[in-house]
């Protein structure tokens, strides 16, 4: 009975996600940060795994962070992806995957409001047909791209060339992950493990041999907080709370950092650099920062995808030794080349932080 | 019930995020905004469900409804199904089409944001766009971010994208025909309307700060006037 009652509490926090035939729509973060990031989804979903992700040019963003940061009304946004669901209804799909937090968020929030006030999807679905004379089915099943690489992580790992293992010691790397607010924390059951926990990033580091690290601030917000990023008098806010997050991470010693979000890589990146030029200080060894990773580019290394092809020249923290200590080949100068093999002006250096 | 609270209760984030609040400051304790800024959901939530108008009007006037960061910590923690972040955003939508959001510092910066995003969206599809993204306005982004920038085509191309380009892909060129639907969807909903109505009052209030538009455009996403901070 007790066995059976648990078995029915874990089922609260499981989330269906079907194998196959998704329709899929892009991030503006990571378009603009991670393009490399978004070719690799597709091309480990699509080429090596063999599964159907179906995509338009004619979606647009999902207008999240305008809404997010209250410059359009709650229809606008409403409307702007009711047209995205038209794209998926007219493309033949009732699955939708999004390569965003924001949006999934956004999407989630969406349906739930309809779902309680029935009158608002009709009055969306008259503004829609005004504006552009399309109709729409709702999405099936949601998801988030993280679910769909979670779902698939035990076929990435049987095709494997590296292991999260350190080759020096093989001891498996130490990996703390950050699962972005707006997958779970407002409608805990619609992610893979709910907002209690949120699995969908550690499942992925697990199978593919890394040891996952608690540390306090784990759940604390990376900071982005939309108006407190974009507008530059507050981002002061944003860096004060990335920085609580290295702080309680740092006595853990941690490999790398997994994210979710579009926008959480980035901070989690990039702060490090503003905290190393302001106050001298660096969290990873030897003067280096923690390399934070998408999902989908740790699963490209774990393929053996050369690291310069998933883009992780564009990180500020340099990745080679978190490189080194899996012992993955690359070749130093062909980090920043431009297309084709071109030579091009290679980025500066920050002065503190240390780079390749 | 007085005009504001009306005006409020017409919004679904309204409806959604408060039911009863019992001020236990759950809320609060869990809020990354709370930790920084002088701000207390707790109190926001509270004040609104006292009904009072004066209070609601003085709150859609100051900087405090402007200091959450919308990532909706609260919503997972609050006791009684509320939705501190919800109530804030309607809050916000209701400072905006009443023009009080000038009357605050945190609350002018909405007009920087509006030309920024609304702007990305209508002219390139997307929110954010490298072809507006300018590495001055974000020191923090790094060498590696004004390399991006500054090699636009030869890195973008180098890492898959499609920067610009026709077809599917990162960063391609989202046809004009679309852009087209996405302006028609402003027009009809009221996006457009909001648009104007933040820019007209942004207008006057940087005439009767004896600014021109530009610089009052610069000054609202730069200026940090001291106060607002726990640790001041
Ligand atoms: S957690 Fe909920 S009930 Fe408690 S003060 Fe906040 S809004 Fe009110
Ligand atoms: S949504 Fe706003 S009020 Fe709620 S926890 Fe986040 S910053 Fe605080």
């Amino acid at each position: 009975m007790i066995y059976q009652g648990k078995q029915k509490i874990w089922a609260d926090y499981q989330k269906e996600i079907p194998d196959n035939h998704w329709f899929y729509v892009r991030s503006c973060i990571r378009q603009n940060f991670f393009p490399a990031s978004e070719k690799y989804f597709l091309t480990i979903c699509r080429d090596m795994l063999g599964r159907d992700i179906y995509e338009t040019e004619h979606h647009t963003t999902c207008a999240g962070i305008a809404y997010h940061c209250d410059t359009i009304p709650q229809e606008t946004a409403m409307t702007v992806v009711a047209r995205q669901f038209a794209l998926m209804t007219e493309a033949g799909y009732d699955s939708l995957v999004t390569s965003c937090i924001t949006s999934f968020g956004n999407y989630t929030e969406i349906l739930e409001t309809w779902r309680e006030f029935p009158e608002l999807e009709a009055k969306i679905r008259e503004q829609l047909w005004k504006a552009c004379r399309r109709e729409f089915e709702k999405p099936k099943y949601l998801a988030h791209a993280s679910d769909l690489m979670y779902k698939l992580r035990g076929e990435i790992a049987e095709r494997a060339q590296y292991r999260l293992v350190s080759r020096a010691t093989g001891e498996p790397l130490r990996v703390v992950e950050h699962i972005g607010c707006h997958y779970s924390k407002m409608f805990p059951h619609k992610g893979v493990g709910g907002a209690e926990y949120p699995c969908v990033l550690s499942g992925m580091a697990e199978a593919w041999g890394g040891q996952v690290i608690d540390y306090p601030e784990r759940r604390h917000c990376c900071g982005y907080g939309f108006r407190q990023y974009h507008v530059k008098a507050n981002r002061g806010y944003s860096l004060s709370n990335t920085h609580k997050k290295f702080e309680s991470m740092e006595p853990f010693h941690p490999d790398l950092i997994l994210t979710n979000c579009p926008g959480c890589p980035y901070f989690l990146d990039r702060w490090q650099y503003v905290i190393a030029e302001m106050e001298g200080k660096t969290y990873g060894q030897n003067g280096y920062g923690i390399p934070a990773l998408t999902y989908e580019e740790l699963a490209g290394l774990v393929l053996g995808v050369d690291p310069w092809d998933l883009g992780l020249q564009v990180h500020q923290v340099a990745i080679e030794p978190l490189l080194d200590k899996i012992g993955i080949d690359y070749d130093p100068a062909r980090k920043y080349l431009g297309m084709n093999e071109k030579k091009i002006k290679t980025p500066g250096l920050p002065t503190t932080l240390k780079c390749c | 019930m007085g005009k504001l609270y009306d005006l409020l209760s017409r919004d679904y984030r309204f409806k959604e995020g408060l039911k009863t609040c019992i001020n236990c400051g759950t809320c609060t304790a869990i809020c990354p905004a709370a930790e920084f800024y002088k701000y207390d959901p707790r109190k926001i939530l509270d004040t609104v469900q006292r009904k009072d108008e004066a209070e609601i009007e003085a709150l859609l006037k100051s900087d405090t409804i402007w200091y959450c960061g919308e990532c909706m910590s609260c919503v997972t923690r609050c006791p009684r199904g509320n939705a501190a972040g919800l109530v804030i955003m309607s809050l916000r939508n209701l400072s905006a089409q009443l023009g009080y959001f000038t009357c605050s510092e945190k609350g002018r910066q909405l007009w920087p944001l509006t030309k920024m995003l609304t702007g990305n969206i209508l002219h390139t599809g997307y929110c954010v766009h490298p072809s507006t993204f300018n590495p001055d306005d974000h020191p923090e982004s790094g060498p590696v971010s004004r390399w991006v920038i500054e090699n636009k085509d030869e890195v973008f191309g180098r890492l898959g994208a499609n920067y610009q380009g026709k077809g599917p892909g990162a960063l391609r060129r989202i046809p004009q025909e679309d852009l087209d639907e996405l302006q028609a969807i402003f027009d009809v909903t009221g996006g457009s309307e909001r648009i104007a109505a933040v820019e007209d009052a942004s207008r006057r209030k940087a005439a009767e700060m004896g600014m021109d538009f530009d610089e009052y455009t610069k000054y609202t996403f730069e200026h940090c006037s001291p106060g607002h901070f726990n640790n001041e």
